[in-house]
């Protein structure tokens, strides 16, 4: 016997549609018993017994499913069997979970001789927390349904809780990704605070050197400034002069310009672009724009051109990035009100002038928080910087030398073969850190903005 | 309609057999007025009557409009403004317009009033500049209370002031004509009283034409007025006479408020 969460699931879900069966059927019983009206329709009180049946049990489950393991473990710990098990470690793990997989008939016999007396201390125990679980959550169910079906009469407000209930978990259903997000960033904490125990904040703040690979003969140095800057100089400079023009000049045109038909078409197949996984892009990057530039780079002379330069990586994120910039920047547009294009237009000032001292200012801020977020977009995106920008460290203006970025490290130190205590793997979570907290001001920032200038108009 | 006792010897505008459509639809049937080099005229009419479609076929406003269509003649001092070799950028020049709705631009008081100027190369230094900007916010009005905040924006006036901001505005162009749509429907009495005053003062400076819903006020601020049925020009004259005596039984039945 052991505690399969799935199938008791499915068993309360079916005692929840007797529930709800008998809920209807007692709410009409009674109602044409007193000779009045319901409150609320039959099904409601169904609904209203089969949630207090349901909802209960359930979230037993769930806790039992997560405590019951460690539970179960104790047991075993504290028999007699256990104690000449080593003292901590991988060794201790390793015994524990082969004897519960015989134990919970998954694997035939054991592997460590160690774990054979284990296997019936942890049948025992599994078999017994089954039982206590089962037991507990079916009277939590049947206590739930029959507390509601108790309080069904005529008169009883069955809808109102109902729709309260149902409420309460649209609310927890909003709550999910938040707390999920706060999980993570507690998670990116603790391992970035391991990490600044081993290295100085200052270090990787401001430090000019990186090279967390370089072996036992010189200490590894955790200097950020030149992922710091290769993230900046492709993100937030190259993309941006690419995206920020092009994108415009798009808004401009599909807002002022572009016949009905024209952007019926070209407005959605931009907002599609936006979808393309960005892998494709960095194929893109990689393959085509990267050894086209670095041909490019060597007629012209210039020294240090590389097949993976901040440029091509640089560029193509702008492609990327252009339906961001352009949807935000049609949308400021178009929030400006057509009584200000009117007004400017009765002032015999061209469509031309009107755009450009009209409505491009008008639409600034939108627009400026449009760029913001496309930056922090920019400079959290990972697949196209680690296909095209490569991996060296280099500080340097000149876009065809090869740079590094904050996620191409990041993904970088994380592949292969690693130990989790090394200063090498915690260095990741604390760019990833930093990355964090920079993309969140980023977005802070423009919302406000964007916020703001929306509010202006209204 | 009844053109016996209009005494418009010197029209500045002059329309006839005008119709506008949107689409299939016609919003203007065969409209022919005359309008006063030095007076104020008032469209007046129920909504939907058209009052406003015929005022913004007067600058060409409706060219904004992909699906509208104008066809008769309108002249300005007689020139044909919808001849393929009229520049409608200069006719908005010479016959300004004051919207419903007061649409400073997100700019500063000095740039709102600066701007047309600078558009049509009329200040060719800072001090010209300077000067359009005070004479026409004098003109409107506004010049007492706004010349210690030139450099606030135009948008944190208030509802009254923007709108005579927006009449600075088009002044400084040095317009012929001003058209104006409703300008008071948005304003409180005290802002609306201030307009009205500002449209007498600028009397006999300019042609001046008043869409209005306000049946006093046309009464109060026009010379000449229009009135307007479900697309047609119902009658047009003296405002005294269209308010004491109208010919027509319409426009005694709409300005007596039985309908409108």
């Amino acid at each position: 016997m052991t505690f399969n969460a799935a199938a008791l699931l499915l068993l309360i879900a079916g005692l929840a549609l007797i529930g709800w069966l008998a809920g209807r059927a007692r709410s009409n019983l009674l109602a044409g018993r007193a000779g009045k009206k319901l409150h609320s329709r039959p099904q409601y009180h169904g609904w209203y017994v089969a949630l207090w049946l349901f909802a209960p049990a359930a979230l037993f489950l769930a806790v039992w499913s997560a405590v019951s393991p460690g539970l179960i473990t104790n047991q075993v710990i504290a028999t007699e069997a256990a104690q000449s098990l080593p003292e901590f470690g991988f060794e201790r793990g390793a015994i524990l979970s082969d004897a519960r997989a015989v134990a919970q008939g998954k694997q035939a016999a054991v592997r460590l001789p160690a774990a054979a007396p284990l296997v019936k201390p942890y049948a025992d125990a599994s078999h017994k927390y089954a039982w206590i679980g089962i037991a507990a959550m079916l009277a939590l169910a049947l206590a739930g349904g029959l507390y509601a079906f108790t309080r069904i009469k005529p008169d009883f407000r069955a809808r109102t809780r109902v729709e309260k209930i149902v409420m309460l978990f649209l609310l927890l259903a909003s709550l999910v990704a938040i707390l999920t997000t706060f999980g993570i960033v507690l998670s990116l904490l603790f391992e970035s605070i391991r990490f600044f125990r081993l290295v100085s904040p200052a270090e990787l703040l401001f430090g000019t050197e990186w090279a967390p690979t370089s072996g036992a003969p010189q200490p590894d140095t955790f200097g950020g400034i030149p992922l710091f800057w290769g993230t900046i100089l492709i993100g937030a400079i190259i993309a941006m002069i690419v995206a920020i023009p092009i994108g415009m000049m798009t808004a401009v045109y599909l807002t002022q310009y572009a016949a009905p038909v024209v952007r019926k078409w070209v407005k959605p197949i931009l907002e599609i672009l936006a979808g393309v996984p960005t892998v494709v892009y960095g194929y893109f990057a990689a393959l085509t724009v990267a050894p086209a530039l670095r041909e490019f780079a060597v007629m012209l002379g210039i020294p240090n051109a590389s097949t993976e330069s901040a440029l091509a990586a640089g560029i193509v994120m702008g492609v990327m990035i252009i339906p961001f910039v352009s949807s935000m920047a049609d949308d400021s547009i178009n929030a400006v009100p057509q009584a200000m294009r009117d007004g400017s237009l009765a002032l015999g000032a061209t469509p031309n002038e009107t755009i450009r001292q009209v409505l491009i200012p008008a639409a600034l801020p939108g627009v400026m928080g449009g760029i913001l977020l496309a930056v922090s977009r920019a400079i959290g995106e990972t697949m196209i910087v680690v296909m095209a920008a490569g991996l060296s460290a280099n500080m340097t203006a000149n876009p065809f030398a090869s740079v590094t970025t904050v996620t191409a490290q990041i993904v970088k130190l994380l592949t292969g073969d690693q130990e989790f205590d090394s200063a090498k793997t915690l260095a990741a979570f604390a760019l990833g850190l930093v990355l964090f907290i920079v993309t969140l001001l980023l977005n802070i920032v423009a919302l406000r903005i964007v916020k703001k200038y929306r509010e202006a108009y209204e | 309609m009844t053109q016996d006792d209009l005494t418009i010897t010197d029209p500045k505008m002059k329309a006839h057999g005008v119709d506008v459509f949107y689409g299939e639809k016609q919003a203007i049937k065969n409209v022919s007025i005359d309008v006063g080099t030095d007076l104020v005229t008032a469209f007046i009419g129920p909504s939907g009557c058209g009052k406003s479609t015929f005022l913004r076929s007067l600058n060409r406003m409706n060219d904004t409009v992909a699906s509208a269509r104008v066809t008769g003649q309108i002249t300005l001092d007689g020139e044909d403004i919808y001849a393929p070799s009229m520049d409608v950028v200069q006719l908005r020049a010479r016959v300004g317009m004051v919207f419903q709705k007061p649409n400073p631009f997100p700019k500063s008081i000095y740039d709102n009033v600066g701007y047309g100027p600078r558009i049509h190369g009329l200040a060719p230094n800072k001090a010209d500049l300077d000067v359009i900007v005070e004479r026409a916010l004098v003109r409107a009005g506004l010049w007492d209370e706004v010349k210690d905040r030139l450099a606030e924006s135009g948008t944190a006036l208030s509802g009254g002031q923007q709108q005579r901001l927006c009449i600075a505005r088009a002044i400084a162009v040095d317009p012929e004509v001003i058209l104006m749509d409703e300008p008071c429907s948005a304003l409180d009495p005290i802002a609306t009283a201030k307009i009205e005053e500002l449209i007498h003062e600028l009397r006999g400076k300019y042609a001046i034409v008043i869409v209005t819903h306000n049946m006093q006020q046309a009464a109060r601020v026009s010379q000449r007025t229009a009135f307007f049925h479900l697309g047609t020009l119902v009658e047009y004259g003296k405002t005294t006479d269209i308010f004491t005596n109208p010919k027509q039984e319409r426009t005694k039945d709409y300005i007596t408020g039985r309908y409108g």
